[in-house]
């Protein structure tokens, strides 16, 4: 805006506006604070009228006609989030005047609002938005939809020249193009205090994505403290009293999650990625053995024990318990059968069965005794022949032939998660967002049955290099690039114009407190107040 | 703790703490007892022999098991009689303060003595090229004795003290029984920071320097002003920020915000060495101050886009000399950067006033006339000065930054005389996945032909942070701890450090009390720290 008052060097104003990059688009000259929603909504027309809202009277209410009223939380704690005047907006009214828009009207269409609920793969997230004179309108048949439409008006609004809030007559309807949209972060490489959770799960919500992958033990450390068996945590965390989360910290997470439309599912991963479990839980571990001797290493969940499938049993029951979804993660990826290979037990146990020497066979035989609810894996689970529940969801991860085994699981008629081109944790030099932009999930040859199997992906964001000091810039606004994938539509591909909506929407995150990281050179109005 | 030894410390000046718990004999090796004294409370794990490294690593390092208790309550910094230095000399006074939150994080107040004596004064002096460093550091029973030559050397000198202080698991403070000998490799260790291309709040900038002076870096190479905006606020020419800066009053640097920078880093013993890189990197000048750049032409008119600095007209050098006296004025240090890269000539061939110059001149393209007015102060340019110029002044340092064989610039730069900065390996601007550090670690800025002499006109290197993706959002975890890879190579012997796997475990350590120091410092990989980052 400031940069558009003066028109003599135009050149370099709208250079420095829009960054150094894609001088193309100087010609759209944009002002700084013009619509720029993120994910691009399905359908969308705005006109130039625009109305004022005053932060002293504009109110977001329940419409009449809404199946939700006041009592229903969920809702009440989303319009205060984003109210004029809530941390979500930041700006100051600086002068008096009348709105226009006096109010926005939350209508809830179906008989029951979700208020309580818990979304989940099934969700219905569409909404319908139609901002007009005197009160604008915000239909959605649950409370989920409608989370998502708030966030949508939130990102309408504009400051004028003279810093009075905006928003031009538009009509939205809106819907995502995969079910499910979701972040990976892991708590076992390095320990994310709990407000970084939060402050990600909020991150989240700006952008759309509705689940979150908590991989939340690994090898490194077991943070997650169980009520069934405390010695996990005690034993297996970095420390037993700050490097956990304690039953509590996971219902905020959960709860948290919730209040803004987020699944959380929680990763559990084994048999293998699971030395930490082998501290609190005794004889859980393949002892490997080096020549004919135990060698004091530990490999896998030893998988001939019905030890440990009395203890898996058990703590699965608390974990379908504690985390409401109907998902949960079983990993099985990166299983190393060298280990059970040196054991004589196992040796044994395997002629007994007759796998012969296909120790695949064993990890099959570990996870269908393991199998409890609704629950995701990783693509090993399927490429080594594991025999899966009709309802698993397979999650695609490794770069190398994606396509083929995209092909390969929906052939199979399992539902399936691409998270393979957005592992973020692979960080270089430059605007690698572009990369995670341009991937086309669906680009895999198959029938239109198959790919409807494909019902989502996550970006993926593993500890090895990230803790809480460098977590929040790393994932945003890269994440953003996934986000727009999973929820606009197909025929959403320009690099050049995501770039200008994106420096925006990555200056709003700022704005709410999130520390995203600069797409490239330029400037925000407000800058970064953190450190 | 009822141990009881005094700890008294003398930085040629003296430093003296008293009451500092008694030495007690702790043995070498994991999970020994305490002996004795160190009662009850001390049984299994406290007397752990805790190895404290420190980075840099010291040139000369021995360290016992013997160690000795301190109490904040009675720890204190003091001047010795004999010290140059008195209560008054504003650097200590301020480091004192510093380093006893520092090194007692859980104590506000201590009583007691520290006694200091200082030979050379200059506590209100500016750290330069020639300050001496060097410090010793000597911790034996019933005393601790730092000795420096100059204030900034007793800087390093309490840094390294800071380091060695450790707490047990019940919040007991030790040091073990060291002496140290220790004084930089090089005495230009720099670290640039571009507040150009992002707008970098003061206090990140603060903050930064906090961390430099952890780390011994002892050169801020404030990369102020470049193409995209001009965020320094001249007293002489206002419009060059209040035009060319991102926003006219939210994103400049007034001269109070110069101040603070320049009087912080000083209390750090930093030198603030600014760039005004010209003539090219001049794009954002050109609001300011009408007529300062280039036209460029396209078929015969002007195309509306300007290139590098006009050459050709006599109002650019009025300009240029106005604005260089302030800075002159401003900058305290004897150095100033002048830039001079990545000049595109294709706007000036494009002009036919530059043309017409040229011919005039008969050479037209040097730039060494507007160097001429940059004279009366050594100036520090990048190396295509170098590359593109016969006739540069012979005090001039030149700074390597173009990555693609490096030794072979620093074998022709030494060669002709030059005093040479070394920064092509150090462009931590550039990420990749995984322990980059690692290469920092490798580069060996001596490691080129020539001959003794040459290799002495090497005086340091820089750390480069380069704002094309950098603002201060992801600054500091993006800077620390990659950039105390070069702190190391720039500060220590290098053939005490030249093995990465040996100092990997005291650089996560000391990453970890980044940490506690309130520096949102990256992990180097898997694994925790006592005091996790408490921020966003």
């Amino acid at each position: 805006m400031y940069c558009l008052l003066k028109l003599a060097p135009l050149f370099l104003a709208v250079a420095v506006c829009n960054g150094w990059l894609f001088g193309d688009f100087v010609g759209k000259q944009k002002e700084q604070d013009e619509i720029s929603l993120w994910p691009l909504p399905q359908k969308f027309q705005s006109s130039a009228v625009a109305f004022k809202l005053s932060p002293a009277s504009f109110q977001i209410v329940h419409a009449k006609q809404s199946s939700a009223g006041p009592s229903c939380g969920l809702l009440e704690n989303a319009f205060r989030r984003y109210e004029l005047h809530s941390p979500l907006f930041t700006f100051e009214p600086v002068l008096l005047y009348d709105s226009d828009l006096v109010e926005l009207q939350v209508w809830v269409t179906s008989a029951d609002p979700e208020c309580d609920g818990f979304p989940s793969l099934q969700t219905d997230e569409s909404y319908e938005l139609s901002i007009d004179e005197p009160s604008a309108v915000l239909k959605a048949a649950n409370v989920w939809g409608a989370l998502r439409g708030l966030e949508t008006f939130s990102q309408l609004v504009y400051e004028d020249y003279y810093g009075v809030n905006n928003i031009n007559k538009t009509d939205i309807s809106d819907f995502p193009r995969f079910a499910h949209r979701g972040i990976l972060l892991d708590s076992s490489r390095h320990f994310l205090p709990l407000k970084v959770i939060l402050a990600n799960l909020e991150a989240m919500a700006m952008n759309k994505f509705n689940v979150f992958h908590w991989h939340i033990v690994d090898d490194q450390s077991f943070p997650y403290m169980s009520r069934t068996f405390p010695e996990l945590s005690q034993k297996g965390a970095y420390h037993p009293f700050t490097h956990v989360y304690t039953p509590s910290d996971v219902k905020m997470v959960i709860e948290f999650a919730r209040m803004r439309g987020i699944r959380v599912i929680p990763e559990f991963d084994t048999p293998g990625h699971t030395e930490s479990w082998g501290n609190g839980q005794l004889d859980l571990l393949t002892p490997c053995y080096s020549g004919s001797s135990p060698s004091g290493t530990f490999g896998p969940v030893n998988p001939i024990l019905n030890s440990s499938y009395d203890f898996m049993t058990q703590f699965f029951k608390e974990i379908s318990t504690v985390f409401p979804d109907a998902y949960i993660h079983l990993g099985g990826d990166e299983v190393d059968f060298r280990c059970w290979e040196s054991n004589p037990d196992i040796q044994k146990f395997m002629a007994q069965q007759g796998f012969g020497t296909d120790y695949s066979k064993l990890e099959s035989f570990y996870i269908q005794r393991t199998q409890s609810k609704g629950y995701m894996v990783w693509q090993e689970v399927f490429d080594n022949g594991v025999k899966l529940k009709d309802d698993t969801v397979v999650e695609v991860w490794m770069g190398n032939k994606m396509e083929e085994e995209l092909q390969n699981v929906t052939r199979a008629g399992f539902t399936t998660i691409l998270s393979a081109p957005w592992y973020l944790d692979y960080i270089s030099y430059g605007q690698d967002w572009q990369h995670y932009y341009k991937v086309e999930p669906l680009s895999f040859p198959g029938t239109d049955a198959q790919k409807k199997l494909v019902i989502g992906g996550e970006a993926c964001l593993w500890g090895e290099y990230v803790d809480a000091t460098n977590l929040t810039p790393r994932l945003w606004p890269r994440a953003s690039a996934v986000a727009e994938r999973l929820w606009s539509d197909k025929s959403v591909t320009d690099v050049g114009n995501a770039y200008n909506r994106l420096v925006q929407h990555r200056c709003r995150m700022v704005k709410r407190g999130i520390p995203a990281e600069p797409l490239f050179v330029g400037h925000c109005r407000q800058e970064y107040k953190g450190l | 703790c009822r141990c009881f030894l005094t700890l008294y410390f003398k930085i040629i000046m003296i430093v003296l703490c008293n009451y500092i718990c008694s030495f007690s004999m702790a043995h070498t090796g994991t999970h020994s007892q305490p002996v004795r004294s160190c009662l009850l409370l001390v049984v299994v794990s406290v007397c752990v022999q805790q190895v404290h490294g420190v980075w840099p690593l010291p040139q000369q390092l021995h360290q016992s098991a013997d160690r000795g208790c301190l109490s904040p309550q009675r720890f204190s910094f003091t001047y010795g009689r004999d010290s140059a230095a008195q209560t008054g000399c504003s650097v200590l006074d301020a480091a004192f303060k510093r380093y006893f939150s520092i090194i007692f994080p859980d104590f506000t107040k201590g009583s007691g003595l520290l006694m200091l004596s200082v030979k050379t004064g200059g506590c209100d002096g500016y750290p330069d090229e020639d300050s001496d460093e060097s410090y010793n550091l000597s911790v034996s029973e019933g005393q601790a004795v730092l000795r420096s030559v100059t204030v900034w050397g007793a800087l390093r000198g309490l840094e390294s003290f800071s380091q060695l202080v450790y707490q047990d698991d019940y919040g007991s403070y030790f040091i073990n029984k060291t002496e140290i000998v220790d004084f930089p490799r090089f005495a230009f260790r720099g670290l640039l920071l571009d507040t150009s291309r992002h707008y970098l709040p003061l206090h990140a900038i603060l903050k930064t320097l906090d961390a430099m002076a952890y780390s011994k870096f002892n050169v801020f190479h404030w990369h102020i002003v470049d193409d995209p905006s001009f965020p320094y606020q001249s007293r002489t020419f206002p419009d060059l920020s209040n035009k060319g800066a991102f926003h006219p009053f939210t994103h400049i640097y007034t001269q109070s915000d110069v101040m603070r920078v320049i009087e912080h880093a000083r209390m750090r013993g930093i030198r603030v060495v600014p760039e005004f890189d010209s003539p090219g990197h001049t794009q954002s000048w050109g609001k300011g101050q009408p007529g300062l750049l280039t036209p460029c032409y396209k078929g015969g008119v002007p195309s509306g886009s300007f290139g590098p600095v006009d050459p050709t007209i006599d109002t650019t050098y009025k300009f240029m000399e106005s604005l260089l006296k302030e800075v002159k004025f401003v900058f305290p240090d004897s150095y100033v950067h002048l830039g001079g890269d990545e000049v595109s000539f294709a706007c000036w061939q494009s002009n036919p006033n530059v043309r017409k110059f040229m011919e005039k001149m008969g050479f037209g393209k040097d730039f060494t006339k507007l160097e001429s007015f940059y004279m009366e102060r050594t100036s520090i340019v990048w190396q295509d000065v170098f590359d593109y110029h016969e006739r540069i002044p012979q005090d001039t340092v030149l700074e390597i930054w173009k990555g693609e064989k490096y030794q072979a610039e620093l074998s022709r730069m030494t060669q002709a005389g030059h005093r040479v900065l070394l920064s092509a390996p150090w462009y931590i601007n550039h990420i990749s996945y995984g322990q980059d550090w690692r290469n920092s670690y490798a580069v060996q800025p001596q490691n080129f032909s020539g001959t003794e002499e040459q290799k002495k006109l090497v005086i340091g290197g820089e750390v480069a942070m380069w704002g094309e993706y950098v603002d201060a959002t992801n600054l500091t975890p993006r800077l620390w701890p990659r950039a105390c890879a070069a702190a190391e190579r720039l500060w220590s012997n290098e053939e005490k450090t030249l093995n990465a796997d040996l100092a990997f475990p005291r650089l996560e350590e000391f990453r970890c009390e980044l940490l506690r120091r309130g520096i949102q410092a990256e992990p180097l990989f898997v694994g925790h720290c006592k005091h996790e980052y408490d921020g966003l």
